[in-house]
């Protein structure tokens, strides 16, 4: 989905925060959702790390926005227990004592026509095009890539395929390519010469080209 | 969204965990080692060693770059979101910077979870476009001849940064080497510690 997650060159954003921390997490609610994070692996049937990403992605962007890390994910985490059936919302505000706001729903047809790629398609030093391509649900391919040009740096093992994971889809297995892109491709006359962004991609996410 | 009437959110956390507890779901412990792994296990000064240790091993550091994920696990760093981690090496001539723009990803188990700044908006939309105008924010002052490559945490790949090595630091051992090695080095956003 084009949703407010996918942040990669979005104007706009002040200074960093940058205040480089050794702990893991600051209050013990931090702690509770990370372990419900992974701790959904086991309650949830099917569970995935796509659909988890999702429930996340889903939120009420003034909700994603406003609030901390572990929040979202509590949130995302929260969403699919209640949508599978684990929990029951009303029974959660009354235990929280408040409203309690999940994600909103998944949209229909959220899948991209994209030909599943079981083969690997490309190597090193191919130059390939990101398609330009816009589902309502879940996708990795960030949007400030798509339909640019770029060179294959590696090709890694496959990996279970996003879209289709995050959607309760049969198993389906991609390679995914490191895939360099010139900050003059990406950004135009702002990107400097010799900046580039490496972007890890799914085969069926792209399609062959020449320089 | 008002939200004068949102429940807080330690409330929201204690009343999911406190259902599935009641309702037999999980057991009263089952987040505990969870959540051990998430704040003692899986750290930076996992891949400090790995990085000190490609410093002073040639043959380690070859297997490292070869095929990080092997390279890692012999020094027991291995688990969730590390099934396939790249080592960049820094040189000369280019630098590696680690962003995750859609959610927040990183190596846990040689970077540890990512810490905040990592995960705000800000660096996730920025770093990307300006690298190196949030490098220099961040106090990293790159030479313009020196390329940058930023690396974008997209799909299953995890990366860890192997920072150059400061001078003056010949002889030492892998653990004094180690602690010069911060996350922000693992990362990209600062070098390896100068030696004091």
């Amino acid at each position: 989905m084009d949703g407010v997650h996918d942040l990669g060159g979005m104007h706009g954003f002040g200074p960093i925060n940058y205040r480089p921390t050794t702990e893991a997490f600051h209050e013990e609610w931090q702690e509770t959702a990370f372990g419900l994070m992974l701790g959904s692996v086991i309650l949830l049937q099917n569970h995935t790390p796509d659909a988890y990403r999702h429930s996340v992605e889903r939120m009420a962007p003034s909700h994603y926005f406003a609030v901390h890390y572990y929040e979202r994910v509590l949130t995302g985490v929260t969403t699919l227990l209640v949508e599978n059936g684990v929990l029951d919302h009303a029974d959660l505000e009354r235990r929280a004592g408040g409203r309690f706001p999940l994600a909103g729903p998944v949209a229909d047809k959220p899948l991209a026509d994209l030909t599943p790629q079981s083969e690997q398609r490309f190597n090193k030093g191919d130059v390939v095009k990101v398609k330009d391509f816009h589902p309502k649900g879940h996708t990795r391919a960030p949007r400030f890539c798509r339909g640019k040009q770029g060179r294959v740096l590696h090709v890694a093992p496959p990996f279970p395929f996003p879209d289709t994971s995050a959607h309760g889809g049969a198993q389906r297995e991609e390679h995914t390519y490191h895939v360099e892109f010139t900050a003059r491709e990406l950004w135009g006359d702002n990107g400097t010469d010799n900046d580039f962004v490496v972007v890890d991609l799914w085969d069926s996410y792209l399609e062959g080209a020449t320089a | 969204m008002s939200t004068n009437d949102v429940a807080p959110i330690a409330a929201r956390a204690a009343a999911v965990r406190s259902a599935l507890i009641e309702q037999g779901a999980m057991a009263a412990d089952a987040l505990d080692p969870i959540i051990h792994w998430g704040a003692e296990e899986w750290k930076p000064e996992n891949g400090a060693r790995v990085v000190a240790k490609a410093w002073t091993d040639p043959e380690f550091k070859a297997r490292l770059l070869a095929d990080a994920t092997p390279a890692c696990a012999e020094l027991g760093y291995h688990g969730p979101q590390g099934e396939y981690i790249v080592a960049l090496e820094d040189t000369p001539s280019m630098h590696n910077v680690i962003v995750c723009t859609q959610c927040s990803c990183t190596a846990w188990p040689v970077l540890g979870l990512p810490p905040d700044w990592y995960k705000s908006p800000e660096y996730r939309a920025r770093v990307v476009r300006e690298p190196r105008r949030v490098l220099h924010e961040l106090g990293l002052d790159l030479d313009p001849a020196v390329s940058v490559r930023v690396w974008e945490t997209s799909a299953e790949t995890r990366y860890m940064v192997i920072p150059m090595r400061p001078e003056g630091t010949e002889g030492w051992t892998e653990e004094q080497l180690a602690e010069l090695v911060t996350r922000e080095a693992l990362i990209g956003t600062a070098l390896a510690t100068p030696a004091s």
